[in-house]
């Protein structure tokens, strides 16, 4: 310590930038490729396995301290980092959007350390990071999805026990989950739940499928890629493999619904098989827009642009995808 | 032909040694072992229940009543040794061994249990109709107007308004409260149902309320049932033949009216001379 | 054709709260009961009248002796049978009232007499129809037909009581006192009825205090003095009596 730092003691720069020019690197030196170091990475990987091995099932791993708070996606950040390699192509975004600050500097730490090329656009990428949104885009086999995850457990919102909770996950006692659903349902006359919607997955383990709309959940469904969802701070994650079963709980007569959007479209690409936000301009009055920011620079370049347009064959990807035999340029959503 | 019958049901809390058996019970005058301090909850139990019979069991606090209730009814309780069989019709095995998913699923639609302690028994937080329904959702009910239908009927059969169905159970009435189990336990159609002293924190004119519609109802659906209690009025009212328990042993047993009646044992005899 | 053969039948009360005393309720009682018959018991009080009623449907466990009921298919003792098969036949063949009516509160007389109906398996309008033709029989005032029996008067619950002992016509009937709330004029009403509606299939055992039943309605008498079989006696010998000394 004390070498190191008495050859600087000695040189004085006249600004911060100047200390910044005089380092020929970026700091790097010492760090593990990839930021984590290799025991950790491997750990994380294992636990991944495991929880592809046991899809929907929450399993721990030794969550470390990140460049930033918990919170804040550390959990994603320690599963792309653990699978990432200097081959790979990474995408990160926030709520849909590429260009948040906490995506831009997560998408920098993966390139700073692990030397990947990173991009915007869904179908160039091998992983993608996301928080609360799943692209518009069908994912393929070769792509992973991780999912930054704040709250592990689904029934966490009818017992604050995970003793309790763990009990009843091993013994597929979902008794609870169903009441919380009857009584949304006695509420609200529909099943009411914005987000975090439960879901069982493989007709096994009810999972929390992270703060995704409701427009995401049919996309877990038989999809051909991985989704990781991982958890920094609650130190657990899990997996839906490829073509698996994800189905959202809902009653015989109380069915699943997603958002429904009424005849808005997005005001920059005209798309209303997207899943899209409010806006308000300047002038007070609420507009509509694409939630996926990259796929709707694409459709304002092609309107008519599929979800699955750089897929071999069709693919089922969410509310709005067309199926197989309909119109190719997309439905109408439900 | 039994529907359910146990056979040498024996509960210790504690280490448990030789002399727990011979040194408890009602001529040693304790259910507490002088030799290692463990508590001799039951012991020895044999009864047998027929489809359609109600069985009483009475005794004071610390008779060891409701240990076998709990035993009876598959009330998972890890704490304490457990010997002896009970066996029901609809299963094969000593249920004081089926697993947690047995137990589980035998709970859910074979043998139902009144909490003595309504917070045992019920979530407060959810409506009164959600406990009723959490019953038939845990055994598969997926169609919501069937199980709004079958959680309004209970609240008629259980003489509960229903248009306080949706209402958090926290805001009933201890009747109510009491009535909302019942309708739970009987919610899916069960062989039994083990009442754990069905009028514990109830007024007196409610009480008869509870046990009229409890009596109707076991008669209307052909339902058997286990009342455990300290009233003896419970019994008489509710049971076709009764047990009775001192120190963790049944001390006398035969027709309720026999018991209550020309009591035999001595015990008894205060037990109803005592009562009023 | 005998129904019921009494033999030897003892009856001790242990009384342990009261230093193990024993009471002698009664004493090696034998006679036989004829199918159809009508019997009744007299003795003073504490002579072991409802004693012997409450042995005979085994309320009262005897400590020796046997009631030996002939069925059609086959013979029961009474006092050592078990007690399921009690319950059974104190369902289909053995009703029992005494002079209290003990009921749950809040189910209406209608429904009480018809519960006996009920459980043998008629509907439930068949049993209401007959519980009220019964209660109209009685004349229990028509507006009680549906009001709470908990809150009559004694006469009233008495007559409740006793349609509700009639009303599956059993093959034996066990009556303990079960006119003495009631005014003269319908405790004629009743006596009546227990023959009429009854129409001599019945064989019923009955205590009254009332000698003007006994000798209205009873074909033989028991006489019981102090827990013993004083004698048996066709009711034209018996001279109201209690006991010949």
């Amino acid at each position: 310590m004390t070498d190191t730092e008495t050859p600087r003691a000695e040189t004085s720069y006249e600004s911060v930038d100047a200390v910044l020019d005089s380092l020929d690197d970026e700091g790097l030196d010492g760090y593990s490729y990839a930021y984590l170091d290799e025991h950790t990475k491997r750990e994380v990987r294992r636990s991944i396995l495991k929880a592809v091995a046991i899809p929907g099932h929450q399993v721990p791993y030794a969550s470390r301290p990140m460049p930033l708070a918990r919170g804040w996606g550390t959990g994603g950040i320690q599963a792309s980092l653990s699978i990432l390699g200097p081959t790979d192509t990474f995408k990160v975004i926030d709520q849909g959007s590429d260009e948040s600050v906490n995506a831009a500097n997560i998408r920098r730490l993966a390139r700073d350390t692990a030397a990947v090329e990173t991009t915007t656009d869904t179908t160039d990428s091998d992983v993608i990071q996301t928080r609360h949104r799943i692209p518009e885009e069908a994912l393929s086999e070769d792509q992973i999805l991780v999912l930054q995850v704040p709250v592990t457990d689904a029934l966490r919102k009818v017992d604050p026990s995970d003793a309790a909770n763990r009990r009843r996950h091993a013994h597929k006692n979902y008794g609870k989950m169903w009441v919380h659903l009857y009584e949304n349902v006695v509420e609200w006359g529909e099943i009411n739940i914005a987000s975090r919607y439960p879901t069982m997955v493989a007709g096994r383990y009810l999972m929390d499928p992270s703060p995704i709309p409701r427009w995401d959940v049919p996309k877990l469904d038989d999809a051909d890629n991985l989704f990781v969802f991982a958890a920094g701070r609650e130190a657990r994650l899990y997996a839906v493999p490829p073509n698996t079963d994800v189905e959202p709980l809902a009653f015989e007569d109380r069915e699943f619904q997603v958002e429904r959007f009424g005849d808005a479209t997005c005001q920059f690409c005209g798309s209303d098989d997207t899943y899209l936000v409010e806006i308000e301009g300047d002038d007070g009055e609420t507009r509509y827009v694409c939630n996926d920011t990259s796929f709707c620079e694409k459709r304002q370049d092609d309107p008519e642009l599929a979800k699955d347009h750089h897929r071999e064959r069709d693919v089922s990807w969410g509310p709005g995808t067309p199926s197989e035999g309909a119109d190719a340029t997309g439905g109408d959503g439900t | 032909m039994s529907l359910l019958s146990a056979d040498g049901v024996t509960r210790i809390y504690g280490s448990g040694c030789e002399a727990c058996r011979d040194r408890t019970g009602d001529a040693a005058g304790t259910n507490q072992c002088p030799a290692c301090g463990s508590v001799v909850a039951c012991a020895d139990v044999d009864l047998d229940l027929q489809p359609r019979e109600v069985l009483g069991i009475v005794g004071e606090s610390g008779s060891g009543k409701s240990s076998l209730a709990e035993l009876l009814a598959l009330e998972p309780n890890q704490d304490g040794h457990v010997h002896g069989s009970v066996e029901y019709a609809n299963h094969p095995g000593n249920l004081l061994d089926v697993d947690y998913e047995t137990r589980h699923a035998l709970r859910n639609g074979h043998i139902s249990l009144v909490h003595q302690h309504i917070r045992d028994g019920l979530d407060l937080d959810f409506s009164g109709g959600g406990n009723v329904a959490e019953k038939l959702l845990a055994s598969g009910w997926r169609n919501y107007e069937d199980v709004r239908e079958r959680v309004a009927s209970l609240f008629e059969e259980t003489e509960i308004p229903v248009e306080r169905m949706d209402d958090p159970t926290h805001t009933y009435s201890g009747g109510m409260q009491r009535r909302v189990q019942i309708a739970r336990a009987l919610a899916i159609n069960p062989e039994i149902v083990v009442l754990d002293e069905p009028t514990t924190g109830l007024d007196v004119s409610v009480q008869a309320r509870v046990l009229d519609m409890f009596r109707r109802i076991q008669r209307e659906e052909d339902v058997a049932a286990i009342v455990v209690s300290h009233d003896l009025g419970v019994v008489r009212l509710l049971a076709d033949r009764t047990l009775v328990m001192r120190h963790g042993r049944v001390i006398e047993s035969g027709l309720t009216d026999r018991v209550l009646e020309d009591p035999h044992h001595e015990y008894t005899q205060t037990l109803i001379n005592s009562a009023i | 054709m005998t129904i019921l053969s009494i033999d030897g039948l003892s009856k001790t009360f242990d009384m342990h709260v009261l230093g193990d005393t024993q009471v002698v309720g009664l004493d090696d009682v034998s006679f036989d009961v004829q199918t159809g018959e009508f019997l009744a018991i007299v003795g003073e009080s504490g002579s072991g009248k409802s004693s012997l009623l409450k042995c005979l449907y085994r309320t009262y466990e005897p400590n020796s002796g046997r009631v030996v009921y002939h069925g059609p298919t086959r013979d029961v003792d009474l006092a050592s049978c078990p007690a399921r098969t009690v319950i059974g036949l104190r369902r289909d063949v053995i009703g029992y009232t005494s002079q209290f009516l003990d009921e749950i509160p809040r189910v209406p007389a209608v429904d009480v007499v018809a519960r006996p109906l009920v459980e043998q398996g008629h509907s439930r309008d068949d049993a209401r129809e007959t519980a009220r033709d019964l209660l109209t029989a009685l004349s229990v005032p028509r507006e009680l037909w549906e009001a709470y029996p908990a809150t009559f008067s004694g006469g009233e619950r008495q007559r409740v009581n006793l349609a509700q002992a009639i009303a599956p016509r059993p093959a034996v009937l066990l009556l303990d006192e079960p006119t003495s709330a009631l005014d003269p004029e319908t405790r004629r009403a009743a006596i009546d009825l227990l023959s009429t509606y009854l129409d001599g299939e019945t064989t019923v055992i009955g205590v009254f205090h009332d000698t003007n039943v006994v000798e209205a309605v009873a074909d033989r008498v028991v006489v019981l003095d102090d827990g013993r079989l004083d004698r048996v006696v066709p009711v034209d010998e018996y001279d109201g009596e209690v006991v010949v000394e």
